[in-house]
């Protein structure tokens, strides 16, 4: 009885200590533990000729398609919400690239500000919705996709399905 | 676990009593079922029935998601990926639940069956996290444009495989199963830092990893139409993983009691020859 208890306190005791040290050593890597920063963290922390991620929002309107030699070029805004950053990239963009979605782009900050992409990721966000339902959102006007994230789920994860149940 | 050095063997001989003694009015409360006979009598009937409502959810699961459950509208058809990946990421993080826990009991009670459950949960974990990093990187590529990112999320499900890989490789790694079994059990409870590191990565790093669509604290934001059959795969998946794990379990038991005939039938020999 006595070395059973006495297992158990030790096998928590390591578990308590085990789970501050990671704590520890997570809060401490915290900077590095991010996948990309955000255009507030770069205008607060960048420097040019940094190579990093960066994270945001594609802004409405800021996609400027062209192409030079046959090679497709694209320049965008990159937002979150307080500042915005310029970026430039040259190549083949991930299907769910758009106005509106989260974007991951890898590159370096330019003297001049902008932010020269050498790969642009996009993020997908936790919504799961069909192609419908965001036409129903974009017509009551509840919800543009090039604006930025969508309406709380429960104001369309079960739109037009009480129709079929005949309610 | 078929290594024939002797000294190993009959240290695995003594530490798995197989069969408890009976008349000291038997095992009261939850460790009676550490009792590898009586495991015999409770899991034998459960491992046909949960096989085969196993592979009936996820027949229909599966048949929903890819036929009749719609495309999302950005993802098109590759969120149907969704209904094999999530429910794999879970039962992968579910499965080390069950491991850490075969491990403490292990470690503190030294319940005869505890050891032998490990053993046996670990390659069905390792099987299901391997699925999830395999099906995740299929969806990564034409989605995120990348197979691979090493972002907090990703990467942590990495290290809960190579946690399950190493606990296969350290329990067979001695010659003494004994200690073998008492290094995994520390293993696996040291990892079970990893499991709230695999959860909250994606709210407490940027991660490119989405965040969690179905919480207790939010309505699901997925389209509910979308959501039925991920349910049903993650019932047949759970019960497919049960019986996986009851039906090795109970090969494993087998196996034991068959090696202490054989051996008990073999010092009879060496004894009358001798």
């Amino acid at each position: 009885m006595k070395r059973k208890h006495r297992r158990l306190l030790f096998v928590l005791g390591g578990g308590v200590v085990i789970g501050l040290a990671a704590a520890l050593v997570l809060f401490a890597f915290r900077d590095s533990l991010v996948f990309f920063v955000t255009p507030s963290d770069l205008a607060a922390k960048g420097r040019p000729g940094m190579t990093l991620r960066l994270g945001g929002l594609v802004e409405r309107g800021s996609v400027q398609k062209t192409t030079e030699n046959g090679i497709p070029h694209v320049r965008f805004e990159v937002g979150d919400g307080e500042r915005t950053v310029w970026v430039d990239y040259s190549g083949v963009l991930p299907d769910l690239f758009r106005e509106g979605q989260g974007v991951v782009v890898i590159g370096k900050l330019a003297a001049d500000g902008h932010f020269a992409a050498s790969e642009v990721l996009a993020k997908h966000d936790e919504t799961y919705m069909p192609k419908d339902v965001v036409e129903a959102l974009r017509k009551s006007g509840h919800w543009q996709p090039e604006a930025g994230p969508p309406p709380p789920a429960a104001s369309w994860n079960t739109l037009g399905l009480d129709r079929k149940g005949g309610g | 676990m078929g290594e024939f050095n002797s000294g190993g063997f009959e240290a695995e001989l003594k530490t798995l009593p197989l069969s408890r003694r009976r008349g000291r009015g038997g095992a009261r409360g939850i460790s009676r079922f550490a009792n590898p006979g009586q495991f015999l009598r409770l899991a034998r009937p459960l491992v046909a029935p949960l096989a085969l409502l196993g592979v009936a959810l996820l027949g229909i699961g599966v048949y929903w998601g890819l036929f009749v459950s719609p495309a999302d509208w950005q993802q098109g058809d590759a969120v149907r990926i969704m209904y094999v990946h999530v429910p794999a990421a879970w039962l992968a993080s579910a499965g080390y639940v069950a491991l850490a826990l075969a491990s403490l009991s292990s470690l503190v009670w030294r319940h005869p069956l505890a050891d032998l459950a490990a053993l046996e949960i670990a390659p069905v974990g390792a099987a299901f996290t391997a699925i999830c990093l395999i099906t995740g990187s299929l969806w990564g590529k034409p989605m995120w444009g990348a197979w691979w990112v090493w972002d907090a999320r990703l990467t942590s499900v990495l290290v809960l495989f190579f946690l399950y890989v190493g606990h296969i490789a350290l329990t067979r790694a001695f010659d003494s199963p004994e200690r073998g079994m008492r290094s995994g059990a520390i293993l696996a409870l040291v990892g079970v830092i990893n499991l709230p590191i695999i959860k909250f990565s994606v709210d407490w790093w940027n991660t490119l990893h989405q965040p969690a669509t179905i919480s207790l604290f939010h309505a699901p934001t997925i389209y509910l139409p979308m959501l039925w059959p991920l349910i049903f795969t993650t019932f047949g998946f759970s019960a497919l993983f049960a019986a996986l794990v009851l039906a090795r379990i109970e090969a494993a038991v087998l196996e034991k009691r068959l090696r202490q005939r054989l051996a008990r039938k073999f010092e009879a020999g060496f004894a009358e020859g001798a």
